[in-house]
């Protein structure tokens, strides 16, 4: 059993400021392709805004709903566009669901990780399927369910959840978009993967990098 | 290879152009205090008036802001380039314009916009101001005629937002100003075409490759890929083809009045843009319609991206009066 505390979020913030800044300019150029070519920058923003957020806060006085709530108002503020809104719930869903712990177990993290992909689709109103980010969140939040349930430790579920975000995402070159900005480009957004699923799989394996011992 | 830009730090680029505009126009805008992002008309905003509050990404100058004054917008929330501005703003402008009398918002379909918008809208209910958003979809080339909703919101902005920023002067009721602004987006068309792409001041990287003999009609004002790759060709042809289309859409009649709006995309000059003007005029008159009034420039631009658009706005009675209702903005003045 792995016990997550502040400290070890406010590194996880950290670990996907790092990862999506590298990433930036793959994500700029998979959204111009389809989109309009910001969506690295706005990761990068947004998450640099959310570890500078989170690592000011004093770790000790600190729960995790707090520090989640925290992050989830300043990649908001930060960033607007669409990626602020939807990773914005997503991490107040997260608070949410880990309300009153101070430190959290696996069971805690799979939840935190599940809330976290049923608020980008409450707030994108998007289904699988349709070429945007939640085709890589809602079926990696399904593996990392599955496979806790199965008897997985964390490091287990958040590796099939990385997996299936993975495979989740290489699927959406398959997919006409209906959802967001490249939904007006109908046929010819196929063969190119969304940028949205692509960032979600950077996001969700330094997740998984963090809080796996 | 990065594009060559006059900044001194990308990610500064919006703030710093704010700092530039407020000193420019010091006697149209302000900032509200402690909300650099949120930027308000000095004069306008006032009791029992509908405030009008616009906004969206940066990067598309003279829009929005440069459409805040009286007779027009009452505030403008600001956004990174290209991106819709967060909730904060926004409801900090509808704090700072609100008269008692409901706040309409309104901004092109964009799905990032149409979130955050509606945030600051469920924040402002709580602060007890009411909130109605009219979406413009003027784009004809975003989707299909029987999905207008779908459509993004473009140059066309322009009329939308003058004809609701009268109908808010006139001191007209809520339900009259949501009315006169969705029929004002239902009255406008609009059609680009790109020559050559924009790079965003963070990356100065092209964002999209077009061959230098191509153009993209349709293509949209943050460069969403349009409806056609086209080899690129001669002013009358180009401006022939966006006129098919938009008034294919319109189904004008002998007699029928519009205004028109010929746009460049950033830095296409003027001299194109009259040569396209010339033709709109020639097309117009061969089918009997009248043109009521022209603007030709820069109002709805996709930073230094090459390429215009055209939009027409089709007037009746009302529409036309509130085209012609006087204002007053940093950057735009009628009447």
């Amino acid at each position: 059993m792995t016990t997550i505390d502040t400290a070890r979020l406010v590194a996880m913030f950290a670990t996907i400021a790092t990862a999506t800044s590298a990433d930036r300019d793959r994500l700029c150029a998979l959204d111009g392709v389809i989109g309009d070519a910001d969506h690295g920058i706005a990761m990068e923003l947004g998450f640099s805004a959310a570890r500078d957020a989170v690592a000011a806060l004093d770790t000790g006085a600190t729960d995790p709903t707090t520090l989640l709530n925290t992050a989830a108002k300043s990649f908001l503020n930060a960033v607007g566009a669409s990626s602020g809104p939807l990773y914005a719930t997503a991490f107040m869903r997260g608070a949410a669901a880990v309300k009153g712990k101070t430190t959290l177990d696996d069971a805690d993290v799979v939840a935190l990780f599940q809330a976290m992909a049923k608020g980008i689709q409450d707030r994108g109103k998007a289904e699988p399927g349709e070429k945007t980010m939640i085709d890589a969140w809602a079926p990696a939040a399904q593996a990392a369910g599955e496979a806790l349930a199965s008897g997985k430790s964390l490091a287990g579920s958040l590796e099939a959840a990385a997996q299936a975000a993975k495979a989740g995402a290489e699927a959406t070159k398959a997919m006409v978009a209906t959802k967001g900005r490249a939904s007006r480009l109908g046929e010819r957004s196929l063969g190119h993967m969304d940028p949205g699923a692509a960032s979600a799989v950077t996001v969700i394996e330094a997740i998984r990098v963090t809080l796996t011992d | 290879m990065q594009t060559k830009k006059i900044i001194n730090d990308g990610n500064r680029a919006v703030d710093e152009m704010l700092e530039g505009i407020l000193a420019a126009h010091p006697r149209h805008l302000k900032s509200v205090d402690g909300s650099p992002r949120s930027i308000i008309a000095r004069d306008g905003p006032r009791q029992g008036k509908v405030g009008l509050v616009i906004g969206g990404g940066s990067g598309h100058e003279p829009s929005f802001l440069g459409f805040v004054g009286k007779g027009l917008a009452d505030a403008a929330a600001i956004g990174n380039v290209f991106a819709s501005p967060p909730p904060d703003p926004i409801l900090e402008c509808a704090k700072a314009v609100s008269g008692g009398a409901g706040v309409l918002f309104m901004y092109g379909n964009y799905a990032g916009d149409v979130m955050n918008f509606d945030m600051a809208a469920e924040m402002a209910a709580m602060d007890d101001i009411e909130v109605r958003t009219v979406l413009s979809t003027d784009d004809v080339a975003s989707a299909p005629r029987d999905q207008r909703h779908k459509r993004r919101g473009v140059a066309g902005n322009f009329f939308i937002f003058k004809a609701a920023g009268a109908a808010c002067d006139k001191m007209l009721s809520f339900d009259e100003c949501e009315r006169i602004a969705s029929k004002a987006n239902d009255h406008t068309f609009t059609l680009g075409v790109a020559l050559s792409p924009c790079s965003l001041p963070q990356t100065r990287r092209p964002n999209f490759e077009i061959g230098p003999d191509e153009m993209e009609l349709g293509m949209g004002i943050h460069g969403e890929p349009g409806i056609a790759r086209e080899k690129l060709k001669t002013a009358d042809e180009i401006t022939d083809e966006m006129l098919d289309r938009i008034l294919d859409e319109m189904a004008p009649t002998r007699g029928d009045k519009v205004a028109v709006l010929v746009n460049s995309l950033g830095s296409t000059p003027l001299m194109e843009l009259y040569i396209m003007n010339r033709r709109v005029k020639q097309r117009l008159d061969d089918i009997g319609v009248s043109i009521h009034a022209s603007w030709v420039g820069n109002y709805c631009t996709s930073l230094e991206m090459a390429g215009a658009s055209i939009t027409l706005h089709r007037l009746d009675g009302e529409l036309q009066t509130m085209l012609d209702h006087p204002c007053d903005c940093a950057m735009f003045r009628a009447g």
